[in-house]
């Protein structure tokens, strides 16, 4: 591969943000516009053409990424951020569809959503900020808040155990699975340019870090903490295999989990193949 | 010359949505409006359309503004607890401005009430079902015809107005059985794009017709589809009163100053008539019915179908009240329609409903019974 050179930051502004759109809205220390960095950062490197390129966000801390970018971009409701990216990938298949979507938006009211994509194999790119809460409303513990959280509801401790999102998206048959975090930027830009590349659904969760909302209430005030939290509770893909379950227990992986080319039985293209078959009357 | 075929209700709408350019079907399966859906699957594939069955309703809702997002014609089908589900969605249509087309084959309600039943339950739901104020069109067939011009009609002023229109058929006409001439071709409508440079577009700007000319994603324009309140750029306006009033009002005005162009019915009998049925849907069936049946009597009645339920034809009406003794208004549900007609009648006549929800057609001598 030729080696390009890294693009300045106020290269990248000038291109991907929308001018005067500063400061964020985001509070200090939150970890979102990390993740808008790594995205943007990966979007740059696959070198997408920015006409065919869509954002599509949902709701909440999240849900407001588009906002700073000069994609078209999609701003809806609450959890139905993936139907609506399915919608535009299948209408025109070479739209390059990516959709942040915070935890609670893709694994609690939008849950049914992603475990269809993922199923469906539909080349999306779908990027979770999992920072373990509803920050946006408040702090309230979403499916994927770590069991025993303080947060608003669930001032005793939360007694709900918390979704492993990527074995749920494996399962489901996502063929592009990662996890990073915003303690590794690097490699999350890296991760995020693979899920785009990837034919196919790609599902990348993006462990961030709330101060405000969350941290706050379970003594991880600031973002060092919680950036500090995120490095000694992650462990890479190749240091799991040495590791027991007990050992792994309450860690999260961090790497590519699933990357399984076939780009044939992505969904638009075998869509694209249902047509092929319905115009000549049926027979394949 | 067209082709004469004898089909359901269920099918005109799919031959009519066709005929009108959709080219994209998003659905989940629901009695009585399945057959839809079915017919979408086998007749979009092979012009190159899409079909596809999602994982529920409110999936199958956002998956069609998606799809019109890129800029194709869209459909969607459901009936009523799939209505019910796709409310919040519809709000997302409304305010984001992105042409969409749903068909509601009524049945009996509340919640799963009589699935294979007919009903005009959802007049209100149609009018009021998602939260906020929002402007709604919403026509009302018949007839296996008026299945098919109406879709064709409704994705036109989609597309025309940038708006979600609702179609609301029911059970009755989902499967009844009528010969009808389907045209080689129809007028057809393109939502209104832009034809000014990206730099200098903005996706919901105030236009002197009210609706703005809409880029499809891809297309190089860049815009926010935004289902907050937004400016004329499309960015949050969300602590903005003025601008989320003048959006609202915009949203209004822009249905309710084209009445003429989305007020459909037809009249007879009207000359001399000092009882008015006014009638909708399967209804308006035997509402015909009974006004022939006292025509033979020497009573002096009259007969309004009106074809559009949203907005509602206020000044067609009033223009009755003015002439008519009584006006009778049959549907059934337990009295939706006809508190809009009281309201608009204001005492100039007598206001009589008949209505009733046990998923029977209410019988031309029951109408009869109220004419007298
Ligand atoms: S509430 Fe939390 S997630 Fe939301 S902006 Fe503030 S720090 Fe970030």
């Amino acid at each position: 591969m030729a080696k390009v050179a890294i693009k300045k930051t106020s290269e990248i502004r000038a291109e991907y943000y929308r001018p005067n759109s500063f400061p964020t809205i985001w509070c200090p220390g939150c970890g979102i516009g990390n993740v808008v960095a790594s995205m943007v950062r990966a979007i740059d490197t696959v070198g997408l053409k920015h006409d065919d390129t869509v954002v599509v966000t949902g709701i909440g801390c999240s849900g407001i990424i588009y906002n700073y970018l000069n994609f078209d971009a999609y701003h809806g409701i609450h959890g139905r951020a993936i139907p609506v990216a399915v919608g535009l990938k299948l209408a025109n298949p070479r739209l390059n569809v990516i959709v942040p979507m915070g935890d609670g938006d893709s694994s609690a009211i939008g849950g049914n959503h992603l475990i269809h994509a993922a199923r469906r194999n539909i080349d999306i790119t779908a990027i979770v900020v999992n920072n373990s809460t509803y920050g946006n409303t408040g702090g309230q513990f979403s499916p994927l808040t770590p069991t025993g959280s303080i947060t608003t509801t669930s001032p005793f401790g939360n007694i709900e155990n918390s979704f492993d999102l990527c074995e749920l998206a494996k399962g489901a048959g996502a063929t592009y699975v990662a996890r990073g975090a915003t303690y590794y930027s690097r490699q999350m830009i890296d991760l995020i340019a693979n899920g785009i590349r990837h034919k196919g659904f790609s599902l990348i969760e993006v462990i961030s870090q709330c101060p405000v909302q969350y941290g706050r209430r379970n003594k991880l005030p600031t973002a060092v903490d919680l950036l500090k939290w995120q490095k000694e509770n992650t462990v890479s893909v190749t240091r799991a295999k040495t590791m027991s379950p007990e050992e792994l227990k309450g860690k999260f992986i961090i790497g590519e989990l699933v990357n399984i080319e076939a780009p044939d039985q992505e969904y638009t293209a075998r869509y694209e193949r249902l047509i092929e078959k319905a115009r000549s009357g049926g027979k394949s | 010359m067209g082709k004469v075929t004898v089909i359901s209700g269920n099918e005109a709408c799919v031959e009519g949505a066709l005929a009108a350019g959709v080219r994209f079907f998003a659905g989940y399966p629901i009695t009585p409006s399945t057959p839809i859906a079915e017919g979408m699957s086998r007749r979009l594939p092979p012009i190159g359309g899409k079909f596809i069955q999602m994982e529920d309703e409110i999936a199958s809702m956002n998956c069609i503004i998606g799809a019109s997002l890129a800029g194709l014609k869209v459909l969607g089908a459901t009936s009523g607890p799939g209505f019910s589900l796709k409310e919040e969605s519809f709000g997302v249509a409304m305010l984001m401005e992105v042409p969409c087309t749903v068909i509601d084959v009524m049945r009996v309600g509340p919640s799963t009430g009589m699935a294979t039943m007919p009903a005009q339950g959802d007049i209100m739901a149609a009018r009021w079902g998602t939260h906020g104020d929002h402007p709604v069109i919403a026509l009302a067939p018949s007839s296996v015809r008026e299945c098919f011009e109406l879709t064709v009609k409704a994705v036109n002023l989609a597309e025309r107005f940038r708006t979600l229109v609702f179609v609301l058929t029911d059970a009755i006409l989902a499967s009844l059985l009528e010969r009808v001439e389907i045209p080689d071709s129809v007028e057809t409508v393109n939502r209104p794009r832009p034809t000014v440079p990206p730099a200098q577009y903005k996706p919901y700007q105030i236009t002197p017709d009210g609706v703005p000319p809409m880029a499809d994603f891809g297309a190089g324009y860049h815009w926010y589809a935004s289902s907050n309140m937004h400016d004329e750029r499309g960015f949050l306006a969300t602590d903005q009163h003025a601008v989320a009033w003048t959006l609202a009002q915009r949203l209004r005005d822009k249905i309710l100053k084209h009445k003429d162009e989305v007020t459909f019915y037809s009249t007879e009998w009207m000359d001399d008539a000092e009882v008015v049925v006014y009638a909708f849907g399967s209804t308006a069936r035997s509402a015909r019915a009974a006004v022939k049946m006292a025509r033979a009597k020497g009573i002096k009645a009259g007969f309004v179908k009106t074809q559009t339920i949203w907005p509602f034809p206020e000044e067609l009406v009033s223009k009755i009240a003015e002439k008519a003794r009584t006006i009778v208004v049959p549907e059934m549900n337990m009295g939706q329609m006809v508190e809009k007609v009281r309201e608009v009648v204001c005492g100039r006549a007598k206001v009589v409903s008949v209505a009733r929800v046990d998923g029977i057609l209410i019988p031309p001598a029951e109408i009869l019974e109220a004419i007298k």
